[in-house]
């Protein structure tokens, strides 16, 4: 059975972000970076899946330049068997249609089973590019989902809705699974699978061989939003802000009397 | 310009989101027609057109079916823009008919300034202004980002409109959320535990701080997912949406999925020593600690009233 999951490396969202020279993209100096949150659910299942099909095999697609690797490696800790890197200096330009358009292209001769992406990213968050994928391909595509099941070449899985309700579906493989946060409890690689992850193949392909899609959208702009609320910043000595908080506790709601 | 709203209904229930995908076309002054999967008993008021299928035939999630349901209006109406929710109706239908139509797709629209999208990057920390390149585009509303100033009352002209119920997806029910134990709607004031809290003893001195203030306890997604929690207690889209008197975001980013759960709250503290967390927007308050140290020394002085 193959398989693949694909990843993102995005920043902390944590981070103190600034917009770059160009005024259409954060700048990418001075910030903490890491595997996209939905991903992690992503390859974790990736990993479960293939650890139940004894022939599984499954291959960590990433776009990016060099630093993106590293994210990969967290991945082939994880247990994925091999990376496939697309090495793209521009990747926070490409839009989502350009992204499946490289990935789809990547994929379409390669017959995987299954292909696993985060519902969405933490930075764009367009949660196009798995869908798009299966478009492009030809196969179903599953978006949300926060249960997955694998049997006999059927997928069952649980797609989450508003308010918490689970829609249950199944599908034939092949398909794309686009995962939900709390999908499964991604593992932490153990200092033995990141040594081992050292040796795994992780080729890089440079993304010219594979992008054949004009983008259909582009950034005009990026910028802060306005500061809306007139909120009360209130910052220092933590036992001065306990103080503090209560007396406007006090004035401002009828909690504390 | 023609729009075709894609209004969405749940359980045989039409959903109010109906009436901000109107409110978007207001904005947009354009001329507009609806698709709705649904039910003749449960209806938008609209004053236009009206495709309705019909969900028991062709079922409320089977998206080939109402893939092609809506390209087969898209054709009929020449619509140069589909507009969906950014919900788990819209995110995964979107990219379909984009894909179809070859049409750029723009998620999670915030606002339009002057005829130009805008819509969240990281987090709601920054904002892009996006231009699509092609001539038809797709779009999907943040929900709760558009609102009409009075719903409308006109019924709207209803056509019929029918497909094959087949597909690829096999779509056979839905499971309810767990109900039980703590109902946190009922609750007037409750504190919530984010991802900052770090480790799950940390629970315990943000149930301590609700305790003392005569509350319940809440918490963020990730704190439910790593089920330090349990999930009757989540705020946000997927779980509760409380408006208590007072609400304590302790260590929670302030993600729209988290808002959308809580904005409606009286009094808004928020905790964090992230000074940029988009929490800061919707609170009253925005105390910058660590709630490590912060939330046991409230406790103290609370109790010592
Ligand atoms: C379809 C969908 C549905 C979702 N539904 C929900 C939902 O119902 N409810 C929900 O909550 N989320 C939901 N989410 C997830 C949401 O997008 C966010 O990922 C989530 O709300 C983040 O939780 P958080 O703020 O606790 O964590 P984070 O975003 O990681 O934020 C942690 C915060 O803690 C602060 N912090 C760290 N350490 C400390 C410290 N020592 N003291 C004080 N502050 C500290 C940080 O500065 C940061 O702001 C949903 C997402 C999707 C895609």
């Amino acid at each position: 059975m193959k398989i693949l999951v694909c990843i993102k490396q995005v920043p902390d969202m944590e981070s103190k972000f600034k917009v770059d020279a160009g005024g259409t993209w954060y700048a990418k100096t001075d910030l903490a970076w890491r595997m996209n949150e939905y991903d992690e659910y992503a390859v974790e299942q990736a990993v479960q899946l293939k650890e139940q099909e004894k022939d599984g095999d499954l291959t960590v697609l990433c776009i990016g330049s060099e630093k993106v690797k590293e994210t990969m490696k967290k991945a082939l800790a994880m247990g994925c068997d091999r990376g496939a890197h697309i090495t793209d200096e521009e990747v926070s330009g490409k839009e989502p249609y350009q992204i499946a358009g490289i990935i789809a292209e990547y994929a379409k001769d390669k017959n995987f089973d299954l292909i696993f992406t985060g519902m969405q990213s933490q930075d764009r968050g367009s949660a196009q590019v798995g869908i798009l994928v299966a478009e492009m391909l030809g196969i179903p595509g599953i978006t949300t989902v926060v249960r997955f099941a694998f049997k006999d070449g059927v997928v069952d899985v649980k797609r989450e809705l508003e308010g918490g309700i689970k829609a249950c579906v199944s599908v034939n493989a092949p398909a794309v699974i686009t995962c939900q946060l709390g999908l499964n409890t991604p593992r932490y690689p153990t200092l033995p699978n990141i040594m081992k992850a050292k040796k795994k193949e992780l080729l890089s392909t440079p993304v010219q061989e594979l992008l054949k899609v004009e983008a259909r959208q582009e950034t005009a702009k990026m910028y802060f939003p306005e500061k809306k609320g007139g909120g009360l910043v209130l910052e220092g000595d933590a036992a001065a802000l306990a103080d503090q908080l209560i007396k406007i506790l006090k004035e401002k709601t009828a909690v504390l009397s | 310009m023609k729009i075709l709203l894609i209004a969405e209904s749940r359980e045989g229930k039409l959903l109010g989101s109906c009436y901000e995908l109107m409110a978007f076309a207001e904005k947009m002054a354009a001329e507009t027609a609806m698709v709705l999967v649904g039910s003749d008993s449960a209806l938008p008021r609209f004053a236009g057109k009206l495709y309705l299928a019909d969900a028991t035939a062709v079922g409320e999630y089977n998206p080939d079916a109402h893939k092609q349901l809506i390209l087969d209006v898209v054709a009929k109406e020449q619509a140069d823009m589909v507009v969906f929710s950014h919900s788990s109706y819209g995110w995964d239908l979107a990219p379909r008919i984009a894909f179809a139509m070859k049409a750029a797709q723009i998620s999670e629209v915030v606002d339009v300034v002057d005829g130009t999208m805008v819509v969240p990057v990281c987090n709601a920390k920054l904002r892009r202004d996006v231009t699509v390149k092609t001539a038809k585009t797709v779009v999907t509303l943040q929900a709760g980002a558009f609102g009409l100033a009075e719903e409308p009352t006109a019924a709207p002209t209803v056509e019929p409109i029918r497909v094959e119920a087949g597909g690829k997806v096999r779509f056979t029910g839905y499971e309810q959320a767990e109900i039980g134990g703590v109902d946190l709607g009922k609750a007037k004031i409750i504190v919530s535990a984010g991802r900052g809290i770090g480790k799950p003893e940390n629970v315990a001195m943000i149930a301590a701080l609700a305790k003392a203030l005569g509350g319940e306890y809440g918490a963020s997604r990730p704190v439910v997912d790593s089920e330090w929690v349990e999930h009757n207690r989540q705020v946000g889209t997927t779980g509760q949406t409380v408006a208590p008197k007072l609400y304590i975001a302790c260590g929670i980013s302030g993600a729209i999925q988290h808002l959308a759960g809580m904005k409606k709250s009286e009094f808004i503290v928020a905790v964090n020593t992230d000074k940029d967390a988009p929490i800061g927007d919707v609170a009253d308050v925005l105390v910058v600690a660590d709630l490590k140290q912060f939330v046991p020394l409230l406790t103290e002085k609370i109790q010592a009233l």
